[in-house]
């Protein structure tokens, strides 16, 4: 665990294409980096993974919500909204592929709406939008379960206790259902956040990063570089992989921060 | 001293062939139908001329086979594997996991023979630092695969310039036909485009020496080269969001009759086959020519076979090698493939493409084997890039070739 990691640290201070021998370079992979525009969009659109992907949690709290009803043939239902976390991502993609295809489902849609002939996917503006909905699908329904097992364990005497104080609708969603939903809310957003670092799947499927790099994350890019048909500087992967694991390293600290903070206030 | 060489390797040879049994590994990503099904035959054939040899084969998916090869070269090398001609094959030549077989190559090297006379024209591209280190067994040709019917119903005849090509596509368009189609996703595609675009402007010498990054992207002979793009690019010649289809997926509208040709290799011809068209609506014609009275150079990338330098049993499969380029041999093998043989000896099927490309590349100036086998892969996948995005926005050429040039100062230093 720890060894890999200091390894690729080394080498990313290395030329090298896997076969012939390696030459120490100091930090000019970085340096390239910094120069490096595909290295910029790829950042991007990292960061409109992780604030687009988190519309899943609300999302999925309004499904469970709407789920969590007692009326006849509700487990079928529910199997089927919680479908799309069963099949694989690489399913999805594909299946999402041959949506966005003109020639596909939504294209008689689009030239309706006079967006005739529109493919998202190779729309550089908006390719990487494409892959997120497709991506955000399978997420919601894994916030959705998340939520429904929280909402099974609601505590019913609070509920009739804020009832019979007045509380109703949205106020009593808010100041009872929600505070106890507090568990399934943490696990949400670590559960999406973990799922938008893991969009590698998803472009490599969907685009392999393209039009011409436009909807690149760090980790494709990264694999693209080191690892690919064309690729193969295997030094460079490394220092995509450097930083793709600083700003994961401050995530991670964050959260343990705040998780500190909060079982401190907890005793 | 010759002979006595010659007598120590096959003694040796003998006790090579006792010790192991004589089994021959054999690693390849020939599992398409018609590949798989042309070397079957070699195998079998093989196996029957040379009795005391067991032919083992790994077969590899097509992709995955690219990534496989640096694996299994490095920790667990076969015997023989097959490959591509050119650059591609440069990065394994330099670690030394390719064996050199220059002595089947020439005339008296090798106790058991050497390649036939009909070889010798193809020795150029598997020539590396003055060494030969495989041999080709197939190839095909590049140009411009049209719809005949729509030619006719729309008064075109088959372009040979330039402006002629120009004005077919402005007809096809006014028509509502799409003039060109192409299928980006996979960006190699565009690759083609861009080769014929340079080999014709620019000819033969230029392009090459570009592809070894001898001349700067920014050369204004580079830009002569995207002038001419230009002029198919803004009109809106090229299918509408190709940077989303694959190459195969291109190939749809024109069977649908939307669109009306397509800059691509021989291979594509039994998927349009597949899709309804034949002989009496598709035909095919060579990439016309711009600079008027430059010698015509043609694309023709090359697949070729080698033996790794950590092979266990050198001698059966320095013996394939030179099955595998016996003019018989490959007439049969190129007759499943519906390729080209590269031996001279060999004949061609009787089918109009084939036989409309092997009198093409006969007359042929020079062969490149293609932008991505030409030019360094890290090169060549940059420049790609760049294509596809210049053919979606013209606009950007200029920024697009200063960052070639930053990848070329970069990756040629």
């Amino acid at each position: 665990m720890i060894w890999p990691i200091f390894n690729s640290l080394y080498i990313s201070l290395l030329q090298w294409d896997g076969l012939s021998p390696a030459i120490y370079i100091g930090i000019s992979n970085y340096i390239e980096l910094l120069d490096d525009e595909y290295f910029y969009i790829s950042l991007m659109n990292n960061l409109k993974w992780l604030i687009f992907f988190m519309l899943a949690v609300p999302i999925g709290l309004g499904l469970a919500i709407f789920l969590n009803q007692t009326i006849f043939g509700i487990r079928l239902i529910k199997s089927l909204f919680f479908f799309p976390f069963v099949i694989s991502q690489v399913v999805i993609g594909i299946i999402f592929s041959w949506f966005y295809n003109p020639r596909g489902v939504i294209g008689p849609f689009l030239d309706k709406i006079g967006l005739s002939n529109y493919a998202i996917l190779a729309d550089e503006n908006f390719a990487t939008y494409g892959i997120i909905f497709a991506g955000i699908y399978p997420q919601i329904a894994y916030c959705m379960i998340l939520y429904l097992t929280g909402l099974n364990n609601l505590n019913t005497d609070q509920i009739e206790a804020g009832r019979m104080d007045g509380a109703k609708g949205l106020s009593l969603f808010k100041n009872i259902i929600l505070p106890q939903l507090k568990p399934a809310t943490f696990l949400a957003i670590v559960v999406t956040v973990i799922g938008s670092l893991r969009s590698f799947d998803m472009v490599a499927i969907m685009t392999q990063g393209g039009p011409y790099g436009s909807s690149n994350v760090l980790a494709y890019y990264m694999f693209e570089t080191a690892l690919s048909e064309y690729g193969y500087r295997m030094g460079y992967g490394s220092a995509i992989a450097a930083v793709l694991f600083t700003i994961m390293m401050f995530y991670i600290l964050f959260f343990i921060y705040r998780m500190y903070q909060s079982e401190k206030k907890g005793l | 001293m010759r002979k006595i060489l010659a007598i120590l390797i096959s003694v040796a040879s003998l006790g090579y062939s006792s010790a192991f049994a004589g089994t021959l590994v054999i690693n390849t990503d020939l599992t398409d139908p018609a590949p798989k099904a042309a070397f079957d035959w070699a195998f079998k054939k093989f196996q029957e001329e040379n009795p005391d040899v067991t032919i083992e084969v790994n077969n590899f998916d097509h992709e995955g086979y690219k990534q496989a090869i640096r694996n299994f070269l490095t920790t667990s090398p076969p015997d023989v594997f097959n490959w591509y001609a050119g650059n591609r094959m440069l990065p394994f030549v330099r670690a030394g996991l390719v064996e050199d077989v220059s002595d089947i190559w020439s005339d008296s090297g090798w106790v058991d023979g050497n390649l036939t006379e009909g070889m010798s024209h193809a020795k150029k591209p598997m020539t590396i630092g003055g060494k030969q280190w495989g041999i080709p067994y197939t190839y095909y040709q590049w140009g411009v695969y049209y719809r005949k019917d729509l030619f006719t119903m729309n008064g075109i005849s088959v372009p040979t310039t330039w402006d002629e090509f120009v004005a077919a596509c402005a007809t096809l368009k006014a028509a509502g036909i799409t003039p060109i189609t192409i299928g980006s996703k996979y960006l190699w595609t565009t690759a083609g485009v861009f080769d014929y675009l340079n080999l014709r402007t620019n000819g033969y010498e230029f392009h090459m020496a570009l592809t070894k990054g001898e001349i700067p992207y920014t050369d204004p002979r580079v830009h002569a080269v995207f002038d001419k793009w230009d002029e198919l690019v803004k009109p809106g010649y090229f299918l509408e969001n190709h940077a989303s289809l694959a190459w195969q997926e291109a190939i749809a509208p024109m069977v649908n009759g939307e669109a009306a040709m397509y800059v691509m290799g021989n291979f594509s011809v039994r998927l349009f086959q597949e899709g309804g068209l034949s002989d009496s609506n598709l035909g095919f014609f060579q990439f016309p020519e711009i600079t008027p009275g430059l010698p015509m150079a043609e694309e023709a990338p090359t697949d070729t076979m080698h033996i790794a330098s950590g092979a266990k049993n050198k001698i059966d499969a320095k013996r394939f090698l030179i099955f595998l380029s016996r003019a018989d041999v490959q007439e049969e093998m190129n007759k499943t493939l519906g390729q080209l043989p590269v031996n001279s000896g060999s004949k061609v099927n009787r089918d109009p493409y084939l036989e409309a490309g092997l009198e093409m590349l006969n007359n042929a100036y020079a062969m490149a084997q293609f932008y991505d086998r030409d030019a360094p892969a890290e090169m060549a996948s940059e420049g790609m890039k760049g294509f596809q995005e210049y053919m979606v926005n013209p606009d950007r050429r200029d920024k697009i070739l200063e960052r070639l040039e930053k990848v070329r100062q970069r990756v040629y230093k």
